[in-house]
């Protein structure tokens, strides 16, 4: 009884339900890729405690998958945010990335700022850049009614190769390498562990998983931007500005993808190298889904999958299984994810009443 | 010879409505039978059990002569039997040939043979004197060709008994002439053609002899040579129980909301509303009585600011509102219960709570610091509201899709009334309810009228309209035909001024 009253406070039975439902789903992925190390010959139980350890052994491991998690809360977020108001921005990684050179640019630019105004500096450049690069897929959408799968994902090309061409070119610092010079000193994030990548992005990747939760569930403008994704005909019909809420969701979701690139730059790598990132925006999208559509649920499977790849690379040190199996686990999560009708019939056979 | 089709003792029931009520409906072989009726008064669904989409639950049908037991479209098919849905089941991407061919197509080698579906298609054109590219895809045709197409579909597949129904409501006139020629030539050719229709004037115009249907039962069959307009609405329309209402004796007020000279499009582009001149006092209901279709939902969506005005002024309290958006509408006192409540009226996965103050939210009464939205006194207002309105729900946090469809309109009801409007536009606001829902919408309305508000009230009920209203418009093509006094007025006048038998 007292379980259940305190249930009932972290929200409806229709959500706990998800809740359930996507928590079996991460299970299940576990035990289909424990089939899998079996029939390869490994021993699960082995590869699965070296993961477990690798991930949250100690502070210096825990530090590890968190800093793997950092951007994939900012870009699940993203996607998330954008998708309430029923669009889907599966450009992130182009807004993470503009907002990612952005913030390199102001980082390399200035030398004698005092390092506060600098960071912020730094920080509303990446937020900029980023709500820039998801504004022109919504006055493309509402002026033109251009679909924003389309371009947001065409856009995110456009940024790979813009930013390849100015770190290549223009940007390119003395070396080999395609990069930038370091940032000043004044615009780094400060790391927050010894001999870890672990950056303070950590701390505004937080903040903005309770800013966009306050804003979606608690203001008028969440409450705009929900009503249109859910009905927008209903939307308009309450006097609802629709188009002025796809436009600012969009925008919002692009700062804050923007933001993501920024916390990489400015406290990992201090400089922008050409393809530093492995495809975060498209891992926010799975995130995101993997999460609930939830700022909740988006951290906490950040961090599932911030787990998997800090915890996979000791596992493969450990006890020889390949990397890859990472992968796989992580398709399957997603995977099980997306298809909760399968989860359902499964509990069914099972006998499980819904 | 035996008639094309027999029906007998047809009765088809859905949870609390009798849709078909023993219903004996005969066809001749090579007539074009008109099936005249309202709407909801079981002509589709009598068509449905005909083309077996719907098992009777009673009632034998005899095609040729012939007991059939109608299982499934395919069933009605191989017994020659094909219909026209209002909404076309075509795929558009692909051309015309390859739609009339579509799951039967002519195959060499497993592939489909282009040229011998061309030949036979183009054959079919020439045989049921339908001129049609065959090659063009189905998109790039215009409403009126994609129904050819349909009927083509139909007839390729071996049809001797052809049901339309309601193929006029998607036409222009110039389409639905069009339309009368190639069904009176397949009449020529020996075809059976069953028309469904709620028109009048086209019903005559086309029909050999009609059968006139009113809330799921025959009411008579008469020959279209032998009867006329006036004949036709009476048996439509009909004598009605009305029900009694404690209508006060209000005394009308000062024009609350003036419409003058109103044009607009509808969603295809077709000048629908042309040239609306409507006045609304306070304290009055004025129905808009109007076969669905003469432009009711594009009149309603102007007046919410949902829909673009071509020419003419809409006026609130006289003040000019033409241009104002739908914001500024809601704020300047205008409540709205949407036609279709799923579409426009609610939000199925918010709560009922969320629901109440859609149109609301930005109220200072629900708001804190200007942005950020009082869910606590949102949801005390909310349940305050459902036990006013006595909403039937688990609580204020459900959602509101979860409640049944009485309760989810007067979850809009009470959200719009509570406003406290000046002008309430309530478009079918009884349309699919139980008894006791219906009552108590209907009280409501009557309520706020007594309170001083201007109603306007659109319905396809008559009914509805005589019960409520204090003065009656009448809606054809796009225009206000004629305004009335219930008193001076009757049943078959209205009939007639709806289906554009005579003009005001």
């Amino acid at each position: 009884m007292k379980a259940r009253a305190l249930l009932s406070r972290v929200g409806s039975p229709e959500t706990l339900r998800g809740i359930l439902i996507q928590l079996i789903a991460i299970l299940m992925a576990f035990a289909v890729g424990a089939v899998v190390l079996l029939v390869t010959g490994y021993n699960p139980i082995d590869a699965y405690a070296a993961m477990l350890r690798g991930a949250f052994g100690d502070v210096f491991r825990v530090g590890q998958t968190l800093t793997q998690a950092t951007p994939i809360i900012f870009t699940a977020l993203a996607f998330l945010f954008s998708f309430k108001s029923g669009l889907f921005n599966i450009g992130a990684e182009g807004q993470f990335l503009a907002g990612a050179f952005a913030s390199a640019l102001v980082g390399i630019s200035f030398q004698n700022l005092p390092a506060p105004l600098h960071v912020l500096l730094a920080l509303v450049a990446g937020a900029v850049a980023g709500g820039l690069w998801g504004l022109i897929p919504a006055v493309l959408k509402t002026r033109f009614g251009a679909h924003e799968v389309i371009t947001t994902m065409m856009l995110s090309y456009v940024a790979l190769y813009l930013t390849s061409y100015m770190v290549n070119y223009p940007f390119k610092a003395p070396g080999w390498v395609s990069q930038t010079v370091m940032i000043a000193e004044s615009a780094r994030l400060p790391r927050l562990l010894q001999g870890a990548q672990l950056s303070a992005s950590i701390f505004i990747a937080l903040a903005l998983v309770a800013l966009t939760r306050f804003i979606l569930n608690r203001t008028i403008l969440g409450y705009e931007i929900r009503a249109t994704g859910l009905n927008p005909s209903a939307a308009e019909n309450a006097g609802i500005d629709v188009k002025r809420g796809m436009i600012l969701a969009l925008v919002v979701s692009g700062a804050i993808a923007g933001l993501g690139g920024s916390g990489e730059i400015m406290g990992v790598h201090r400089r922008f190298i050409d393809g530093f990132s492995p495809g975060y925006g498209w891992d926010g999208l799975a995130v995101a889904l993997v999460g609930g559509l939830s700022p909740v649920g988006a951290l906490l499977a950040a961090i599932l999958f911030g787990a998997l790849r800090s915890g996979g690379m000791i596992m493969t040190r450990a006890t020889g299984v390949p990397l890859d199996i990472v992968f796989l686990l992580q398709a399957l999560v997603i995977l099980f994810v997306a298809a909760p009708a399968l989860i359902r019939a499964i509990l069914k056979k099972g006998g499980l009443r819904w | 010879m035996a008639p094309a089709v027999e029906m007998r003792g047809i009765t088809k029931t859905f949870p609390g409505v009798t849709a078909n009520d023993d219903i004996d409906f005969t066809v001749e072989k090579g007539e074009i039978h008109g099936l005249l009726g309202e709407n909801g008064a079981g002509k589709t669904v009598l068509m449905s059990v005909l083309y077996g989409l719907y098992r009777p639950d009673a009632g034998e049908t005899y095609i040729d002569g012939e007991r059939a037991e109608i299982e499934s479209p395919a069933a009605a098919m191989s017994l020659g039997i094909g219909m026209v849905h209002q909404h076309f089941m075509l795929v558009p991407s692909l051309t015309v040939a390859e739609n009339v061919v579509l799951g039967r197509e002519p195959a060499k080698n497993g592939l489909i043979d282009e040229g011998e579906m061309l030949e036979r298609v183009r054959a079919s054109c020439t045989k049921y004197r339908l001129d049609v590219d065959v090659e063009a895809p189905i998109h790039t045709l215009s409403v009126g060709v994609q129904q050819k197409v349909e009927i083509l579909k139909a007839l390729h597949r071996g049809a001797d008994i052809l049901i339309l129904d309601e193929p006029t409501a998607v036409l222009t006139p110039q389409e639905a002439e069009d339309l009368f020629r190639a069904v009176r030539s397949l009449r020529d050719q020996g075809k059976t053609v069953i028309f469904i229709s709620h028109k009048l004037r086209e019903v005559l115009s086309i029909c050999d002899r009609i059968t006139v249907l009113k809330r799921g039962k025959v009411v008579g069959t008469v020959a279209a040579s032998e009867t006329d307009m006036g004949e036709l609405a009476e048996m439509m329309v009909g004598r009605r129980v009305v029900y009694s209402f404690e209508k006060a004796e209000v005394a009308p007020g000062e024009a609350v909301l003036s419409v003058e000279g109103l044009e607009a499009l509808d969603d295809r582009g077709v000048p629908t509303l042309r040239g609306v001149d409507l006045e609304v006092r306070g304290s009055e209901i004025l129905g808009l009585a109007g076969v669905e279709g003469n432009g009711q939902t594009e009149l309603v969506e102007a007046l919410m600011g949902l829909r673009e005005a071509k020419a003419g002024r809409v006026s609130l309290c006289s003040t000019d509102i033409t241009r104002a958006s739908s914001y500024e509408r809601i704020r300047a006192g205008v409540s709205h219960i949407p036609e279709d409540r799923h579409k426009r009226g609610f939000i199925p996965d918010f709560t009922v709570t969320e629901n109440l103050i859609l149109g609301s939210h930005r109220e200072a009464r629900f708001t804190r610091r200007g942005f950020v939205i009082d869910y606590e006194a949102a949801a005390s207002h909310s349940q305050a509201l459902v036990e006013d309105y006595s909403i039937a729900t688990p609580g204020v946090g459900t959602h509101a899709g979860n409640l049944s469809g009485g309760n989810q309109q007067k979850v809009i009801v009470a959200r719009e009334f509570d406003r406290d409007p000046r002008l309430v536009i309530a478009a079918q606001p009884t349309r699919g309810l139980d008894v006791g829902a219906t009552e108590y919408v209907r009280k409501k309305l009557l309520e706020m009228r007594d309170g001083g508000s201007a109603v306007l009230l659109v319905s396809a009920d008559l009914d509805e309209i005589w019960a409520l209203s204090d003065r009656i418009a009448v809606i054809y093509e796009g225009r206000i035909v004629a305004v009335r006094e219930p008193a001076e007025t009757d049943e078959t006048e209205l009939g007639l001024l709806m289906t554009g038998g005579r003009r005001g």
